[in-house]
Parts: C-alpha cells; structure tokens; sequence
C-alpha cells in the first residue's frame, strides 16, 4: 500500500528580550542557577505579571510577516498543570484569542514552492529546568528559564514529507533571526520543535491517528525523528496494528522515537482567561509603527534578487538564509557588477569555506569589497576560473586584495594572441597523434592539446582563447 | 447535569487536594449546587454579545522591557526546605 505523510509542526520561538514576560529579572542565558528567579518566577503569594512591551511588538512582527491576522484584543489564559519547573502551578498562555492567527508561510522544496498555513501564534512564558541525574531521590530546580517569553507557533497539518518538514522550520527560523526577535541559538533552546506525525492510505480524506514527537532542537534531529517514526507508524499499520495517539520523545544515541510515561489526565488543563492579567488591546498606530520598520523579508529579497541580479530561484533562496548573507551578496553583486558570478561564488566557494570552518557569514575573512574586487578581474578576463581559485585561497588566508595577490604571483591570464599560438604551435608540433586522432573524428583529443598548452601556460593561458586558436589552427 | 463521585475524584486529583471518601459525597452536593446555578445562567440568552475575559473593561498596560530585578537567591532558598548548589530540590519527578 502507499502511504501518504501528514506533518503539522509547533515551534517554540524564544523571544531576545532583556527582560522575562511579567517580571524585570533578565533572560541572559548560563547565568548560576535561580540568580535570575524573581518572586514572580517562584510564585510567591501576592506577586502579580506585569506584561512586557517587547514581547508583544516581537509578536506583531512576525504577525505582520506570516501576513497574518493580529488580534487587537488578545486574551492570557492560565494552562493548570502541576511540575516544579513551573511553581504557579500554571502556565500563563493563550488559548481561545492568541494575538496572531491565520497566518502564512512560503516554503520551496527544490524548485517548488508551497504555502504553508500558520494556525495561529501566541505568547506564553517558559518554563524552569529539572535536574534529575544528580541527586539522589529528588530532582534539582534551576527557575532561570522560567519566565523567558516564548512565541508558540503552530502549523496546519500542510506537510505532506519531511523535506517539507524540514523547509517550514529552516524558513520560519530564517524568518524570525531575520525580523531579529529571536537569536536563533538552538543549542541554547531558543527555538524547540514538537513535530506532529500521521500517515494514511494515499487518497484517504481523514487523518491517521498523530503522535507528537517533543522537544527537537535541531534540524537533523527533526529529520532523524520524523523519518523513524513515519516508518515505525507504516510498519505498525502494515503488521495489522494500530497507531495510539501519543507523545514521544526522541534519543539521539539509538536515533529511536520512543512513548513517554504520561499520566492519563495529563492533557487535562482546563484554561481559563487570567484574572490577574487584563486583555492586550493593540491600537492600530501602533501596528502601522511597527509594519514601517518592517526590514524587506527573505521572500521579496528573493524576488528582487532574480529580477535585478538575475540569479535563479534556487540561489536566490540559498542568497536569503540570513540577513547578513543576503546582505553581503548584495553588496558584491553590486559593487562588482556581476549578479550570478556573485551568486557562484557565495553559494559555491565561500559557503563551502565557511561551513569547513564553521563559520558564519559575519565571520567570512574575505569581506565583501575584496570579493568583489576577485569577481570583477574574473569578469574582465584577468583571471580564468582555475587561477580565480588559486587566487581566493590565497585572499582566504591573507588581507591582501585580489589585484595585489596577481601582483604578488604573476598569475595574470594570458590572453596576448601571439603568446597563445606560439604555445599552440608547439602542442601541436610535440603531440602528432593527438593531431592525427582529432583530425580523424575524435573530438576528445582536442582537450588533449588544449590541456597541453595550458600546462605549458602555468594554467594562465585563457582557455576559451587556447580552444579558439587550437581549433583555427587544426581546421 | 449531576456529577458523579468518580468526576469530583478525579476534579480532586487534578487539583492537588486530597478528599476522602466521606467528603466526596458533601463536596459533590456543593459543586452540584454550583453547576446548577450555571446551567440557570446558560439558559440565557447571549446571542450577539462578545465573550468577557475580564469583568474590567480597561486594557493592559504594559511595561518597558528593562531588567530591574537583582539576584535575590540567598533570601529567597533561605526558606526553602531544601536547597543544593544553588538548586531547589524538590521530590523526584520524571516524565
């Protein structure tokens, strides 16, 4: 039988505020244990939330940028559930008027493009850590997390595989470092993925029955996840069994989904709106405020980038992974002139650089001027592609400017005619059967000669011209 | 409608307070006195009027995103039962 895959996804976005959702202790991560739990965090009787600004103008970015709706009145509610990590005894969240709904998300899968819906998304405050391994009998409360803001985003089951999976969360992720709300740390929890797995017989209207595999912080985590699962879920449906709705927690070490002990009546949180919290009215200035700082968003740039640079789509996409990259592409296409040859090169030699050496664009030792100045002498001949590489490994690991590196190495193309042929000539005269076979049909054997005389040119005779005169010359 | 001992059991459970058998009955009388008096209220008609979320009809304020909290563990784990390397330990628990 086929199946066919359904995925919605749940993300946990951290917000980068200074400051926690209702209280004025700091969200800083790695500072010692309960140094940042003020009484609102510990729950002491009396304290009350106090909403922070930030936290809603966040939220109304991404709003504005999922072109979805904001609910200019939103409303807290209390989730009741009883964990240590949590010392109220409820989480403040918000369930039937969160403050962004009906939103929607551009995702491309190789070339293809697919909308995905945002259901909704809302605020909530995170919760503490447990420790459990270290003592003996009782677990350790560490209520620094707690009271960090969250923005919980939730998807339509859209996702028909986890190559769609996969691009939602890496362009919600581009999406949320881009409007600079979130820092994206993922070791540091800052964007924590629960992925919602089903399959059916293909053409089967209804759903199959989900399980929820929790708490993901990484991407290969995610795909290593939902691959497992949707093929245990197959193998459990073809075996005659059937799929518990359930929510699993993944082991990175046997690459394995497995159930979590859950207490039947832990889904039970009976919401209800927060009498210590007034609802959230938004004017509309305030939205308009916040739209004209808007920055222009990954899809537009995209957009742009293959009307006025003529990249294509793919490398637009690649060009668009974060501001600074897109924002450093821009300025080498521009100064250069070159469009594609700076898509080339970004996407090509300097992606690959920076990922062998993990690093971040911000970090690239070639800034943007000094690739431009490469790109232009390969553009003007100067440099064939074979030397323009030489030639950015040396800029790799120097301060020095391309011309300077030519300068420094003699490695200017050889472009002078009279030059060309006269090592043509001798290819020609040194090689009488590669001759003999080209002249018989075999076109290979002009690569043969060619590949000559570029060893006699040190790899500076420009080849296209080499290919020119050689075919001339055995004409 | 008319709660039955197993739902107040379990309404018990859910909040964390212990309630004996004999005390099941008294509490259920009381949280069915409670629910009849919302059913009278449900039997309102409501059509067209918005959904209340706070009997205040003011808004939020908000305030500005400052850190103005500084580190008060010491007084804080000073009455807590149970404290070590600066963590609270409380009863084990694990999902």
């Amino acid at each position: 039988m086929k199946w066919e895959v359904v995925i919605g996804i749940e993300v946990h976005v951290q917000l980068n505020t200074a400051s926690k959702i209702f209280s004025g202790a700091s969200t800083a991560f790695g500072a010692a244990p309960n140094t940042q739990a003020s009484a609102v965090e510990l729950a002491f009787p009396g304290v009350l939330p106090v909403l922070n600004r930030a936290v809603v103008d966040k939220a109304i970015r991404l709003g504005l940028a999922l072109d979805a709706t904001i609910n200019q009145k939103n409303v807290f509610a209390r989730k009741n559930y009883f964990y240590p990590d949590l010392p109220k005894g409820y989480q403040i969240s918000q369930m039937e008027l969160p403050i962004v709904e009906h939103g929607k998300l551009k995702i491309l899968v190789g070339e293809e493009e697919k909308v995905i819906g945002v259901t909704r998304a809302h605020m909530e405050e995170d919760a503490g850590k447990s420790l459990h391994e270290d003592f003996q009998g009782l677990s350790g409360i560490d209520l620094n997390r707690a009271g960090t803001p969250l923005l919980e985003v939730v998807s339509e089951p859209d996702m028909r595989s986890v190559d769609e999976a996969l691009a939602y969360v890496k362009a919600l992720y581009t999406l949320v470092t881009w409007l600079g709300i979130c820092d994206g740390n993922m070791q540091e929890g800052s964007f924590r993925m629960d992925v919602n797995v089903s399959v059916r017989p293909e053409g089967q209207k209804e759903f199959g029955t989900r399980r929820e595999i929790k708490n993901l912080n990484s991407f290969r985590f995610l795909e290593q996840a939902a691959k497992y699962e949707i093929q245990w879920q197959i193998d459990t449906l073809e075996d005659g069994g059937k799929v518990q709705q359930a929510t699993v927690l993944f082991d990175p070490d046997s690459g394995e989904t497995r159930m979590m002990r859950s207490k039947e009546d832990a889904h039970d949180y009976r919401y209800f709106p927060d009498p210590d919290l007034l609802p959230v009215c938004i004017d509309s200035a305030q939205i308009e405020a916040i739209r004209a700082e808007m920055p222009e968003l990954p899809g537009a740039m995209q957009a742009r980038f293959v009307a006025e640079f003529g990249v294509s789509g793919y490398d637009a996409g690649l060009l668009t992974g974060s501001r600074a990259l897109a924002a450093y592409f821009e300025t080498v296409a521009k100064v250069s002139g070159q469009g594609k040859l700076a898509a080339n090169w970004v996407n090509g030699e300097i992606a690959a650089r920076l990922n062998r050496d993990g690093k971040e664009i911000g970090d690239c030792p070639i800034d943007a001027a000094r690739l431009s100045g490469l790109i232009a002498r390969i553009a003007d001949g100067t440099l064939s592609s074979k030397l323009a590489k030489q030639v950015f490994e040396a800029m790799w690991d120097s301060e020095l400017s391309a011309d300077a590196i030519i300068e420094r190495d003699g490695l200017k193309q050889v472009s002078d005619v009279g030059a060309i042929e006269k090592m043509v000539d001798e290819a020609i005269a040194a090689n009488p059967k590669a001759v003999e076979e080209f002249r018989a049909g075999k076109e290979k054997a002009l690569n043969a000669l060619a590949g000559q005389v570029m060893k006699a040119s040190k790899g500076k005779a420009n080849p296209a011209q080499v290919q020119e005169i050689l075919k001339h010359k055995l004409a | 409608m008319s709660l039955t001992h197993q739902d107040v059991a379990r309404i018990a459970k859910l909040a964390r307070i212990a309630v004996t058998d004999e005390e099941i009955v008294a509490v259920g009388a009381q949280l069915n006195n409670i629910f009849g008096l919302i059913e009278q209220m449900q039997a309102v008609d409501t059509d067209g009027i918005e959904p209340m979320a706070h009997p205040q009809d003011v808004s939020l304020r908000l305030r500005d995103d400052v850190v103005t909290e500084s580190d008060r563990r010491a007084a804080f784990q000073a009455i807590a039962p149970q404290v070590e390397n600066g963590l609270f330990l409380v009863p084990k628990v694990i999902e």
